[in-house]
């Protein structure tokens, strides 16, 4: 089994936890920014596409990166634009008498 | 150590972006501070990316650039979206996910065959498959929730053992691949096979189960990104992937505790099969029914009023004539809150964000527990655009397919009324005992029109006091 596997596990079960516990705590009332936030933090992905495109090993690697670079940074912008457009909605009942 | 290699920066960039990441998930516990949370997240995710470009290895970038400005013009568009079209546009997002780490998969095999060692073509053909069913299954889901496609359960014979042969042929490859990775023309066919199972795990689904299924997906992409991290040594996708879909599963978990339902309930047992018995009895009941002045007066004489909204009001457009009734209402010194069930609209959260959009203050949207505890000390229970989740029959009737399923309990509020357009059973076709209580109240009518002339009854002023 390579090292490097193992040390990935490492990562992926302490973030398991971490996320889990972070996550447990976030209001029911903010599930769906929740769920778009989330979206756009997995779209770090495009890293990875960045990397493969960028490499230009082959025809195919570059036009699959490409693809994945344009889909995984559509989520990142998308992501958080919709995330912050949602937040910018939940007001207190106080605010509107000040 | 003199100085440090790039490697070692961008490194450094990645660990700073995923303490980013995860604190900005910790804000979002609470709205007050949720806006810093995306904040947080948008350094870091602009820092891990800036960095990126710096990487030693990269000799071409206008692909880059390319995809970059074709990821901004869709992106854009899909941040700005209506929010009652927040669920598919979620579900679109999973499917670009899905996409994004299914292709680095496939592009990782062909650039790495023949020198790939079984271990490696493991991973590969795992996070292919997870992410290319991910990608399909949600696309059917956006098109399930764009209405595009039947929101029906679509339901055959012999289903369940389709699908799992399909899942299985594609297993039977992978497992032929770790032998021998350099069986170049079979890998297009796992993949293929895997897109396919997507469609037949989604397909069957119905309308209602879409909450569910959404978080489901979304824990899938987050694991197909974690994969991915394997696949690559990439430990900043391991932990966003993690992040990812530890929350999916979260989701998941919610929801279906919400309808009394197990995951493999949800992914093979089609919710519509269970109701047609259910619909077949219809016997003579009476019910009584209110006009738009008469709940004015009701609701103007209460103390406190709890609304129980679900999709239908979203759906009817109502959510604005609703929060008029809300200012109309508290400005006479009602107390009204809004209770909100875990599976109220299309996705977890949904109606939370509908009401917040119609500028209903999100410290009145009350939980399922706290409405509940507060429900028996309820003057009026107002149900727009809910069925299921205040079904009585929930608690009592063990012949009910939604027997066992927590529900909000607006049967023990003194009065009840409903705002519905007819007696017909709704789109679940699950009879409601509800609506022939004799402290319910039917107001037969669209959402918005009926909310519309109680809130100019109630600025008519007659009802004063």
């Amino acid at each position: 089994m390579p090292s490097d596997f193992t040390s990935s596990l490492y990562v992926f079960v302490l973030a398991g936890f971490i996320g889990f516990e972070v996550i447990r705590r976030v209001s029911p009332l903010l599930h769906t920014p929740l769920m778009s936030l989330t979206n756009a933090l997995d779209a770090i992905v495009v890293i990875a596409a960045i990397i493969i495109t960028g490499r230009h090993e082959s025809t195919l690697s570059t036009i699959l990166g490409t693809v994945a670079v344009a889909a995984a940074f559509s989520n990142m912008v998308g992501g958080f634009l919709i995330t912050d457009r949602m937040l910018r909605m939940f007001k207190l009942s106080g605010r509107k008498k000040q | 150590m003199t100085t440090l290699s790039t490697q070692q920066i961008v490194d450094f960039a990645y660990i700073a972006a995923v303490a980013l990441f995860i604190l900005s998930l910790k804000w979002l516990s609470s709205p007050s501070t949720a806006r810093h949370g995306v904040l947080a997240g948008e350094i870091g995710a602009a820092v891990a990316v800036i960095t990126t470009f710096f990487n030693p290895g990269l000799v071409e970038y206008r692909w880059i650039l390319l995809g970059l400005a074709a990821g901004a013009i869709i992106g854009v568009p899909l941040g700005m979206v209506h929010m009652t079209a927040v669920p598919q546009r979620t579900a679109m997002s999973h499917a670009f996910g899905a996409l994004a780490a299914s292709m680095i998969g496939i592009s990782e095999y062909y650039v790495r065959t023949p020198h790939i060692t079984a271990f490696g073509m493991t991973e590969i053909s795992l996070e292919v498959i997870i992410g290319s069913l991910s990608f399909t299954g949600s696309l059917i889901a956006a098109g399930k929730l764009q209405e595009l496609l039947p929101q029906r359960p679509i339901v055959y014979k012999g289903q369940n053992f389709v699908s799992l042969s399909v899942l299985g042929a594609a297993i039977v490859i992978a497992l032929i691949m770790m032998i021998h990775p350099e069986y170049k023309s079979l890998f297009p066919a796992m993949v293929i096979i895997s897109l396919l199972f997507g469609v037949l795990l989604v397909t069957p689904i119905g309308g209602a189960d879409m909450p569910t299924v959404i978080s489901l997906l979304n824990s899938y992409v987050g694991l197909s990104a974690a994969l991915l991290g394997f696949v690559l040594s990439s430990k900043v996708l391991v932990v966003a992937g993690a992040l990812d879909g530890s929350s999916g599963f979260i989701l998941s978990v919610i929801m279906c505790k919400a309808m009394n339902r197990s995951f493999t309930n949800v992914m093979f047992g089609a919710f519509g099969q269970l109701q047609v018995s259910a619909a077949g009895v219809q016997e003579e009941r009476t019910v009584h029914s209110a006009s738009p002045e008469e709940a004015a007066a009701i609701l103007c004489a209460a103390n406190s009023v709890v609304v129980v909204p679900g999709y239908g009001m979203a759906v009817a457009q109502a959510q604005h004539k609703v929060r008029e009734l809300f200012d109309s209402l508290t400005k006479r010194g009602v107390d009204m809150k809004f209770a909100i069930h875990p599976v109220a609209g299309r996705m977890p959260g949904h109606m939370n964000v509908l009401l917040a959009e119609a500028d209903v203050p999100y410290d009145k949207l009350i939980d399922m527990e706290s409405a509940n505890s507060e429900m028996a000390q309820t003057d009026v229970a107002l149900i727009i655009g809910a069925n299921d989740v205040t079904n009585p029959a929930a608690k009592t009737d063990q012949s009910s397919p939604i027997y066992g399923m927590p529900v909000i309990e607006v049967d023990h509020a003194r009065t009840v009324m409903v705002i519905k357009r007819s007696l017909n059973p709704g789109f679940a076709g699950i009879d409601n005992p509800l609506y022939y209580m004799d402290k319910t109240l039917m107001l037969f009518g669209d959402a918005k029109a009926f909310v519309g002339s109680v809130v100019r009854e109630l600025a008519g002023g007659d009802h004063a006091g």
